[in-house]
């Protein structure tokens, strides 16, 4: 049965339309978009990188270009690409695998949205206002509080902050949303591990986010109120520790997601459950508990003391083991099943092997003495790019291939498909895995330029080669999103014979998602419509009685009519103006903070602007036309 | 296999509350982290005094009046929210003023109290205390402050009729945030005023 | 029902190229591991190089196992249980195993409480102060973009401590404690050669011990590098230790704690007339007529009841028997003194326009618009003191 689609739940058209949504699947969208130019940005910018350490005493760049590029480049990647990506699945796909028709707080995900591109536009302008930040992404201080000739590390300290403010307000919507919105009978533990991963992301983002705000604010305060929090009488080390207390949980915040959808992916290939699904989803709440004991296992250098060191160490070995729960049953699902190749399995299949080898070089790290070498060296960019490329690039490009057609209604193309996978699977072990060798060299990290004789070229450009593959890489694959919206292979509802609440409507969905709301009673619900079990546990195709929906059975009601809501009866939440209203706010309050003294008026009128967005929101109803009981 | 198809309706009409509420409760738990985050600076840091004043200049007496003004505004902001429960229009009015005035009572004590610092020599760039210290008190009182207008709010509204159980500002969000305001003072009144080292 | 139609099914011969990038993989590493360059971590050339150095190389053959270990089973599985076109039937809908889970959560557990108790001796170890009367004591601050050394229980007749820049003497076999402090932002010491980094903090003291087996050639001392990004220059704020026998390093000793003869002639002569411009910066201990002189600002800074050199830049008392300047970026020869003395950002990024001397703020050495004449007789000034 299809719904008549009424004026109210069509899809709507035109620019306005999308600058006022509050529609979790477009906003979903718009974040995916926005990360995946920065991610060409912050590609490009290490693209200029590697060309400049190809040879030794390099000058492609100068030093002051070369150390805006890597601290761009490293912040750009974490809280402008990967960060929102994961926002940009999460967004779309939480409602979905619980049964909901949006997100709790619709215009706080708009605002959210809003604040993130404004503040990107925010960050990114540095570069022809005067000067990126160039303190490192991780902006130690005192170095990062030493100059206020520049504005740089104030677009970092302002623009960092303004992107974390729309974390925590996204992780609150998201956690809310799963908390309180499920389907009738959608348990938590009949949840989809991607969804689960989202929630234990919003909790590590809610605790993790506000330390690094304090530390945030208290940077902008030395650099402009002569405070003392780092200098002075301060302690360098305070910065570190607030820092890290927020950017070891970030790790998982970029991982989790990926290893969600992995999560998804495998089962759905494999024809087979997740093996241990609790156990995966347990396993993804330890590592986030465990993600807060182990942030001084950035700081083995500095001077912790060997108790402290020792400590953290331990800490560190042990959040392997989770993580390697999850690889181990990731595998327990392809074994003994059907296991398809098509490209998100493929690229799922990528994430474990590559993940892999970065968790190992991890507790290679967590091996303290070993650390005196590797800390600050290039070995430790082997590491984090193994796990956030090998493992979370490869993870979401999974998740692209695997959910493409429910957005757009069309297969990615096969060809280009396989053509970036090989690219990108070869360029980056051309590009990293040298890097453990160089780092165990003696290589050090962010350095602009490196001398003739310590045996370095080679290797580095081994490693630049790389990097133009990935680059070549992922031109297929944005091409390949481009090409295939209006030229790619039609898919249906269910392309793949999922397994979740997503591929039981349309692709690409209705603005309200589901007709009805199902029932739930299984983990796994939609594909125990389709599939029953037999004596040997076994599925087996059930005959399809729906007549090609396969929605649940209703119930019919005393009139003998088939118990379904209406149209009229739904209320989806109408779009606003206020949100993208009250973000432009705070990216002009940003700016007069950066420009203080002179940016006070800016402040102010930015405040306004905010106010203004803030107050309409509050007093505009949720739905308009609502009517009363 | 059959099941039961929840009526639409169920999903639309449902009670907000319960998803502002927990989205209030994840909201506090980061501003705990955040206040957390200043308070543990604070400790870090309260005897680097440089060559300025250190805690002898606290006025204890004073400062314990002005905590009990907010401590009495989370009483009153009680009985607001009871008023509410109980649709009692005026009486929300008249408790939400009140908590709105003691709120306004007690920023006006730190304001008074910050001048009196500033006199003796303590600024926010004198030493790492003096950092530490106005940072944590002042952002505590952009908080306080941030409340009183939320209490205005709904106070105005109130007046307008318009505050609605289920729609606009609910009083008992209102109350856990100040409620929460008013924990975090009693915790920086014992660690920075109280404890001294 | 849609199902996605692949008829590129893949053929077994899809595990060949994935076995060769296993293999390729390997290999990679292998070659990596023979240590290439004076600067790894991997040819310890001191004891507590080698100790780190063991510790690495044992977890490194336990990761590489269960690397192995667990890449083939990945593709073991995948390979076997791959879909086979003429294969028609459903997998059986396992849903986990319990007992499994909790081995593959112990054995884990159990290679990492393994790994646990050698990684702590092994930190107690690397991190211990050395003490007693035949541990050399070397002071080091660490500034933008160079490194002071202070031998602090090395003086001379007069009292003055022997302090250096950048270039490192220790003897071989001794135990070379450096107590460290920054003079303005976080740095890291790492000469990989020999030891582990260590973060070098302003407002915080830090030690990092060395001790290095043998002597090395004059041209060919352990080079290593600051480890801790630092600002512009940060990629050339580098160093070398020179390793000699105990005889070699007290004559160097006596060399460096005589002072540096003014000269009265010459070339020199007129050097010495325009080092007045350096010495705004710089220092040097100069012998003259009227006897030993400390020509230069002389600070110190004091950090948790330890006293620091601090100056603004590096003594330049013995320069000229220095192979490298720049902070061990440049090899010190006239053309590279021409150039830098010409214009020092021509050689090496740095921002003096900052300079705040009142307030000992150092970001780099002006340019001064030196003739060439006033070049030429500054080389030979700085060539002499050696």
């Amino acid at each position: 049965m299809v719904l008549d689609t009424n004026k109210d739940l069509a899809e709507p058209k035109g620019i306005w339309s999308w600058i006022t949504t509050v529609d979790h699947k477009r906003i979903g969208l718009m974040y995916g978009v926005t990360a995946l130019v920065a991610f060409f940005v912050a590609g490009l910018e290490a693209l200029l990188i590697r060309l400049q350490l190809t040879t030794a005493n390099g000058t492609v760049l100068s030093a002051d270009a070369y150390n805006q590029l890597f601290t761009m480049h490293g912040l750009t990647m974490l809280l402008v690409v990967v960060m929102p990506v994961g926002a940009a699945f999460m967004n779309y796909f939480i409602p979905l695998h619980i049964g909901a028709r949006d997100v709790a707080f619709p215009r706080a995900n708009a605002f959210s949205y809003w604040l993130f591109l404004f503040s990107t536009i925010m960050l990114l302008s540095s570069f022809v206002l005067g000067g990126a930040p160039d303190g490192g992404w991780f902006g130690y201080a005192p170095l990062s509080t030493q100059l206020d000739e520049f504005v740089r590390m104030d677009y970092y300290a302002i623009g960092a902050q303004l992107l974390g403010i729309a974390s925590i307000m996204a992780s609150a919507n998201f956690i809310a949303t799963v908390f309180t919105m499920r389907a009738p009978g959608m348990t938590l533990m009949r949840v989809p591990v991607f969804t689960w991963m989202a929630v234990v992301v919003s909790f590590l983002l809610i605790f993790s986010l506000p330390i690094f705000g304090v530390g945030l604010f208290q940077m902008f305060f030395d650099r402009n109120f002569g405070t003392q929090f780092f200098g002075g009488g301060g302690d360098p080390l305070l910065w570190q520790h607030l820092f890290w207390l927020f950017g070891h949980p970030e790790v998982y915040v970029l991982i989790l997601p990926a290893m969600g959808i992995v999560s998804e992916v495998f089962p759905t290939f494999s024809r087979k459950p997740l093996f241990g699904y609790p156990f995966v989803v347990f396993s993804g709440i330890a590592i986030g508990f465990m993600g807060f004991g182990v942030w001084a296992h950035h700081m083995y250098t500095a001077g912790l003391g060997p108790v402290a060191e020792a400590g953290f160490g331990i800490a560190t070995m042990m959040i392997a083991v989770p993580t390697g729960v999850k690889i181990f049953n990731w595998i327990g699902t392809m074994w003994g099943g059907k296991v398809r190749f098509e490209l998100p399995m493929m690229f799922a299949i990528g994430f474990v092997s590559l993940f892999v080898i970065g968790g190992l070089s991890g507790v290679l790290h967590s091996v303290v003495p070993s650390d005196y070498q590797q800390h600050d060296s290039y070995f430790v960019v082997a590491h984090f790019h193994y796990v956030l490329f090998g493992g979370g690039v490869f993870g979401y490009v999974a998740g692209a291939y695997y959910w493409y057609p429910k957005w757009t209604g069309r297969f990615l193309d096969e060809k280009l498909g396989r053509w970036h996978f090989w690219l990108m699977l070869l360029g980056f072990n051309l590009t990293f895995a040298p890097m453990h060798i160089l780092g165990l060299n003696g290589m050090a990290r962010r350095t602009y330029r490196y001398p003739e004789g310590l045996g370095w070229e080679f290797w580095n450009q081994v490693a630049t080669v790389g990097s133009f593959l990935i680059g070549i890489s992922f031109l297929f694959f944005a091409w390949n999103l481009i090409r295939s919206r209006k030229n790619g292979r039609v898919a249906g509802n269910d392309p793949w014979d999922g397994r979740t609440l997503e591929w039981s409507i349309p692709s690409p969905p209705p603005v309200h998602n589901f007709d009805e709301i199902p029932v739930v009673e299984h983990v796994d619900d939609f594909w125990h419509r389709k599939y029953a079990t037999d004596e040997d546990g076994r599925a087996v195709r059930m005959p399809d009685v729906t007549g090609g929906t396969l929605a649940a059975e209703t119930t019919t009601g005393d009139d003998g009519e088939a118990n379904r809501g209406s149209p009229e009866d739904m209320h989806m939440p109408s779009p606003s103006y206020y949100p993208i209203v009250a973000a432009f706010g705070v990216m002009v309050t940003g700016y007069g903070l950066i420009y203080i003294p002179v940016g006070w008026v800016a402040a102010g009128v930015g405040l306004l602007i905010t106010l203004w967005g803030f107050f309409g929101w509050s007093l505009e109803p949720v739905t308009r036309d609502a009517h009363h009981d | 296999m059959t099941s039961q198809t929840a009526p639409v309706e169920a999903q639309e009409h449902h009670d907000i509350r319960p998803i502002r509420k927990a989205a209030m409760w994840v909201f506090l738990g980061s501003e705990a982290m955040f206040f957390g985050s200043m308070i543990a600076t604070f400790l870090l840091y309260r005897n680097n005094t440089a060559d300025g004043p250190g805690s002898e200049i606290f006025d204890i007496p004073f400062t314990s009046a002005s905590s009990f003004v907010l401590l009495m505004s989370s009483l009153t902001m009680v009985l607001a929210h009871n008023a509410f429960e109980k649709r009692d229009g005026r009486g929300t009015r008249i408790w939400l003023a009140a908590t709105a005035l003691l709120g306004i009572t007690f920023l006006a004590g730190q304001i008074y109290e910050f001048t009196e610092f500033v006199d003796k020599g303590l600024t926010l760039s004198t030493s790492s205390f003096g950092s530490s210290f106005y940072m944590l008190t002042g952002f505590h009182g952009a908080h306080v402050a941030i409340g009183i207008v939320m209490l205005l709010a709904m106070f105005f509204l109130s007046l307008e009729g318009r505050l609605h159980e289920e729609r606009g500002l609910n009083v008992e969000l209102v109350g856990l945030y100040w409620h929460f305001v008013d924990i975090v003072w009693i915790v920086i009144f014992t660690v920075v005023y109280l404890l001294q080292a | 029902m849609n199902h996605a139609h692949n008829e590129n099914e893949p053929a077994p011969s899809r595990r060949r190229p994935l076995m060769i990038g296993l293999v390729g993989l390997l290999a990679l590493m292998a070659a990596g591991c023979s240590g290439a360059g004076p600067q790894t971590a991997l040819n310890p050339e001191g004891p507590i190089g080698r100790t780190i150095d063991d510790l690495w190389e044992l977890v490194f053959i336990l990761a590489t196992i269960v690397f192995v270990i667990v890449q083939v089973a990945l593709f073991y599985t995948i390979v076997r249980y791959r879909a086979r076109k003429d294969d028609d039937g459903e997998p059986v809908q396992v849903h986990g195993n319990t007992r499994l889970e909790i081995t593959w959560t112990i054995i884990p557990v159990v290679i990492l409480a393994a790994i646990a108790y050698p990684t702590v001796k092994g930190i107690f170890d690397v991190r211990a102060i050395p003490q007693g009367e035949d541990v050399l004591q070397v002071q080091v601050t660490g500034h933008q973009w160079w490194w002071e050394f202070e031998y602090v229980d090395l003086e001379d007749e007069t009292g003055r401590t022997l302090v250096t820049a950048n270039e490192l003497y220790i003897p071989e076999d001794t135990e070379v404690n450096l107590t460290m402090t920054s003079a303005d932002v976080i740095h890291s010491f790492w000469v990989p050669v020999l030891a582990g980094k260590r973060d070098v903090v302003p407002n915080r003291v830090s030690n990092l011990t060395l001790i290095a087996d043998d002597p090395t050639p004059p041209d060919a001392p352990h080079p290593g590098q600051c480890a801790e990004y630092c600002g512009l220059a940060h990629a050339d704020m580098r160093f070398k230790v020179h390793v000699r026998s105990q005889v070699d390093f007290d004559a160097w000793v006596e060399d460096q704690l005589a002072p540096a003869q003014l000269p009265t002639e010459g070339a020199a002569a007129a050097g010495y007339a325009a080092f007045g411009t350096c010495v705004a910066c710089h220092n040097a201990t100069v012998s003259g007529p009227d006897g030993i002189e400390d020509i230069g600002p002389v600070r110190t800074i004091e950090v948790d009841g330890v006293t620091f050199t601090s100056s603004l830049a590096p003594d330049l008392t013995h320069f000229g028997g220095r192979a490298t300047f720049g902070s061990g970026t440049f090899e010190n020869n006239r053309e590279h003194l021409a150039q830098w003395l010409a214009n020092p950002a021509d050689l090496k990024p740095m921002r003096p326009e900052l300079n705040d001397i009142e307030a000992g703020r150092i970001l780099g050495m002006p340019n001064f618009n030196l003739s060439d004449d006033d070049i030429n007789n500054l080389i030979a000034l700085l060539e002499g003191w050696d």
